[in-house]
């Protein structure tokens, strides 16, 4: 295959950026996207030129550490991460736009590595239960029935990407805030601090510079692991409840 | 040099409690005045960071990725073991103990497995009170599963992604404690050297990867929680970043490698599609439960396959080979990893693969799907088909999956005693990242056990025992030593920088995994092992004379990460190469060709091979010293396995 690579280029947070346009030759369709950037990437280190930054890890879709905006779409036209679309995606002779996730919260550091440590800050607001390790009950001593188990598994499997959030016209972090709150929000593990959890960590996310629910649902509908809009709804319920009863219900 | 494994007296069921009793304690007040270093956030680092700042240690956590939760942990799929016996079906602790054992070839210590089958119990307790979801049965408690070389349902999972939730379980414990203060956390940053004052490790040299700035760290005690080695082979399913600097680099310092030939092969991964390819993507082995391997009879067949003459199908039940069936009668495709891999192998070799490279065979579910229904092995298997249709673009209801062996795990890694303390003084290594206690061959679910065991229940205690003997006193930043390893760290990369060769970091990467892969792999002789050793010593006088690393250390600059952990792979390899050319037997992952039964199994040699070998360097480009460790098993017996 052949292709017009048009990427954004920013030198480093400060720098203002720009596209700039390469085309590649012999790409497989086999190939994974990424695989088809480390092509781009040893030409331009063997032409002299800086190779394109961006973040990956894993490469098999559960980190989260991969992003790029392709084509206007978060991870790409398939609902998967980056590192899981492959080129057989795309046609020969295409061109190919690669931008980083747009948001305020998540300053792009070079190329199209950006921060998102803000997601981070948002699991330290109350994202946890609070046990130390040890002393705590038999595992089997609390007993979860298998459809709310599952239900907080479902929540669990987010892997704080960020693609709800580039999807977002808002630039809204509802649906990764919510995932974990319903999470703990389900669990009888994390009920007792249910109240708090939802208020700090709400709060933690508006300081972070997100924006407010669109309610369009773009994030769900982006989201590689398909973590549900319900749990935006848990969340709203959880907060609601927090804020107007007493400490003590 | 002589190692003092500190394996405490006693019987094997008492040793733990009467250590943790004897071990020394710091007062809950003193605890405060003390710092500690852990590089690495994956299950082993965050577990231990976690739990050392909630006994009131002061934590610093480093991490390469941009945020902890991003640890490679987080890939695992099947599950852990814990000896919890849920299902009456006649698990305990002594039983979790002998199948490690035995499942590692008896190549680790009784005493440390043993205490990693006690605590394994504690670890699901820990984990469900964190709020990992587990999978449950409809009564509400927890479900376990079956999983390779044990006749025992011990594995709890949580579907596909059990890694991924055990992990973000200790990352929750160690945000918890980063929003107390107690953990300071750095993500982006790598580790560059270790710097000892007096004979003990007393801080870390880092670099920010956004900006380059090369920093000094300090403190009472370092872990290196810093995963495996298994980039060495350039392709494996370790994620990009997995590297073995952090490590390597202690090593350099003193601290004994063990163990580094001893490597898992993981019989079911996607194979290799051109050379393009990053990366292997594993498949769970427990699609070898319904699947049957096979490859044609004749090479010819094979070839009109390889030129995509004919399909899978036209393949007549007469002119294909089911090898593991023919071979192992009673195990058939279920024999342990290390079997299936290495008879993967010899077919291909023969020139029987049957993908456009030749290095694949086939997994056929067709007579699973003719027995059960499609609906049944959809149900069972669904999500590993949709993810083999994702890479593949091929659907394996219709045609055959092709799986080939993929590097997976290290078994060896840094030397370490029952504290899990290395042979430098304050230097802990945890997790994949120490030799530890899977011997020669790791039993599947076993890696998040091990994990979490030496972060959450082991470190805790014994790192006490160690500062308890240490003063309070700041570790002084000033100190000569912080300032020398600094310039040593800038040194390398400004080395690194000035080359300005013509081949990229990759090119030499990818050289240096051929050379390991295909002399240091599945099989090993001792004349490839020879000549693999000089092929690495050119490709490393090549790489510090013409490797092109472009960009300033100043800025964030990927190629110049890759070259740091690329020159220290290229030593490693070396060393990997000295110790499988050293051990003259055969054992787990570790097959020397000239060492096998007459039915072509793994032929130990218990009186001359039953030790750790620990290695120490001696100075660059010079031979490393093997160090011995002998290993006495007093309450396992020692038996040749046969899967026939």
């Amino acid at each position: 295959m052949k292709l017009t690579l048009k990427i954004w280029r920013q030198k480093n947070a400060s720098d203002k950026g720009g596209f700039a346009t390469y085309p590649v030759d012999g790409i497989s369709t086999d190939m994974s996207f990424l695989e088809m950037l480390d092509v781009l990437n040893e030409e331009l280190t063997e032409k002299g030129e800086d190779p394109v930054h961006f973040d990956h890890d894993c490469r098999e879709g559960i980190c989260g550490m991969c992003s790029l905006y392709i084509n206007g779409n978060p991870h790409g036209p398939l609902q998967t991460t980056t590192c899981q679309l492959h080129m057989r995606s795309f046609s020969d002779g295409e061109t190919i736009t690669i931008e980083p996730w747009r948001a305020k919260a998540f300053p792009v550091v070079k190329d199209l590595v950006v921060n998102r440590s803000a997601f981070d800050r948002i699991i330290q607001a109350g994202g946890y239960v609070s046990v130390n390790t040890g002393g705590v009950p038999d595992a089997n001593e609390i007993p979860i029935p298998k459809t709310i188990a599952d239900e907080a598994f479902d929540a669990a499997t987010c892997i704080g990407c960020g693609a709800c959030v580039a999807a977002c016209k808002n630039a809204s972090a509802m649906l990764f805030t919510s995932a974990k709150i319903s999470q703990l929000a389900l669990l009888p593990q994390g009920k007792v601090e249910r109240k708090t959890r939802a208020e700090k960590m709400i709060a933690q996310m508006d300081s972070e510079g997100f924006g407010a629910c669109t309610n369009t649902g773009a994030c769900a509908a982006e989201c590689p692991k398909g973590i549900s809009l319900t749990n935006i709804a848990r969340m709203n319920r959880e907060y609601f409840s927090a804020v107007v009863s007493s400490d003590n219900m | 040099m002589i190692l003092d494994s500190k394996i405490p007296a006693g019987p094997l069921e008492e040793k733990w409690t009467k250590h943790k009793f004897n071990s020394k304690l710091v007062n809950p007040a003193n605890k405060r005045k003390y710092d500690v270093i852990v590089v690495g956030t994956g299950l082993a680092g965050a577990s231990a960071a976690a739990s050392l700042a909630e006994l009131g240690y002061n934590v610093k956590a480093f991490c390469f990725q941009d945020s902890p939760r991003r640890a490679h942990s987080i890939a695992a799929q099947g599950g852990i073991n814990a000896a919890k016996n849920y299902q009456n079906d006649g698990d305990s602790i002594f039983r979790l103990f002998y199948d490690t054992i035995k499942g590692g070839d008896y190549r680790s210590r009784e005493a440390n497995v043993y205490r990693l089958a006690q605590v394994s119990v504690n670890i699901i307790d820990q984990c469900v009170a964190q709020g990992v979801p587990f999978a449950r049965e409809y009564g509400g408690l927890l479900a376990n599963r079956s999983f390779g070389g044990a006749q025992v349902s011990r594995t709890f999972y949580a579907r596909g992604q059990t890694g991924q939730q055990l992990l973000l379980g200790a990352y929750s414990a160690l945000s918890r404690q980063v929003a107390n203060g107690k953990v300071k956390l750095f993500p982006r940053t790598e580790m560059m050297d270790l710097v000892m004052v007096d004979g003990h490790a007393r801080g870390i040299v880092t670099r920010n990867l956004i900006t380059g700035a090369v920093e000094t760290h300090a403190a009472h005690a370092v872990l290196l929680c810093t995963g495996g080695y298994g980039n060495v082979f350039f392709l494996s399913t370790n994620a990009m970043g997995s590297n073995v600097t952090a490590a390597w680099r202690a090593h350099k310092k003193g601290a004994l490698f063990a163990n580094p030939c001893f490597t898992q092969i993981h019989p079911t991964c996607i194979p290799v599609s051109g050379d393009h390819q990053s990366k292997l993507t594993l498949m769970s082995e427990s699609l070898r439960n319904d699947g049957r391997v096979w490859v044609p009879k004749t090479v010819e067949t094979a070839e009109k396959l390889r030129k995509k003459q004919i399909k899978p199908a036209d393949i007549k039940e007469d002119d294909r080979d089911y090898f593991l069936e023919r071979k192992y009668p009673s195990f058939g495709n279920l024999v342990p990893r290390d079997v299936a891999s290495r008879n993967a192998k010899y077919v291909c070799d023969e020139g029987r693969g049957v993908n456009e490279t030749g290095e694949a065979v086939f997994l056929d579910f067709r007579d699973a799907i003719a027995r059960d229904s499609e609906d049944t092995i959809r149900a069972r298997y669904g999500n590993l088909f949709d993810m083999y249709q994702q890479i593949t673009g091929e659907n394996p209801y219709k045609t055959p999956m092709m799986i080939y062996p993929a590097v997976h795990y290290t078994m060896g890694g840094l030397w370490v005693d029952y504290n899990l303390m290395t042979n430098i003084p304050g230097l802990y290594a945890l997790g994949e990242a120490n030799f530890s206690d899977h011997g020669a061959n790791r039993l599947g679910a076993s890696a998040l056990m091990q994990g979490l065991a030496d972060g959450y229940f082991v470190v805790p205690y014994t790192i006490g025992d160690y500062l308890a003997q240490t003063p309070p006193k700041k570790v002084d930043e000033s100190h000569p030593a912080f300032a020398e390893a600094v310039d040593k760290v800038k040194g390398g990369i400004n080395q690194l920088l000035n080359i300005k060769g013509s081949k990229t970091v990759d090119h030499f990467h990818k050289r240096l995994g051929k050379i390991m892969w295909n002399e240091c792999g599945m099989a090993r002789t001792a004349e490839g092992l020879k000549e693999a050793k000089k092929a690495i010593k050119a490709l490393k006088k090549e790489f510090w004379s013409d490797v092109k690393v472009l960009g300033e250390n100043e800025e964030l600059n990927q190629s110049l990460e890759k070259a740091n952990r690329v020159a220290d792979f290229i030593e490693l390899g070396e060393l990997m190469i000295d110790d499988a050319l050293n051990r003259n037997e055969s054992c787990g992952g570790h097959f020397r060709e000239e060492y096998q039964t007459p039915e072509g199994e793994a032929l130990r040699d218990d009186e001359n091979y039953a030790y750790v070998a620990a290695w120490k360097f001696m100075g660059e480009d010079q031979e490393e010293e093997l160090v011995k460790e002998p290993l006495e098993f007093e309450n396992v017996k020692l038996t040749q396995r046969s899967y026939k």
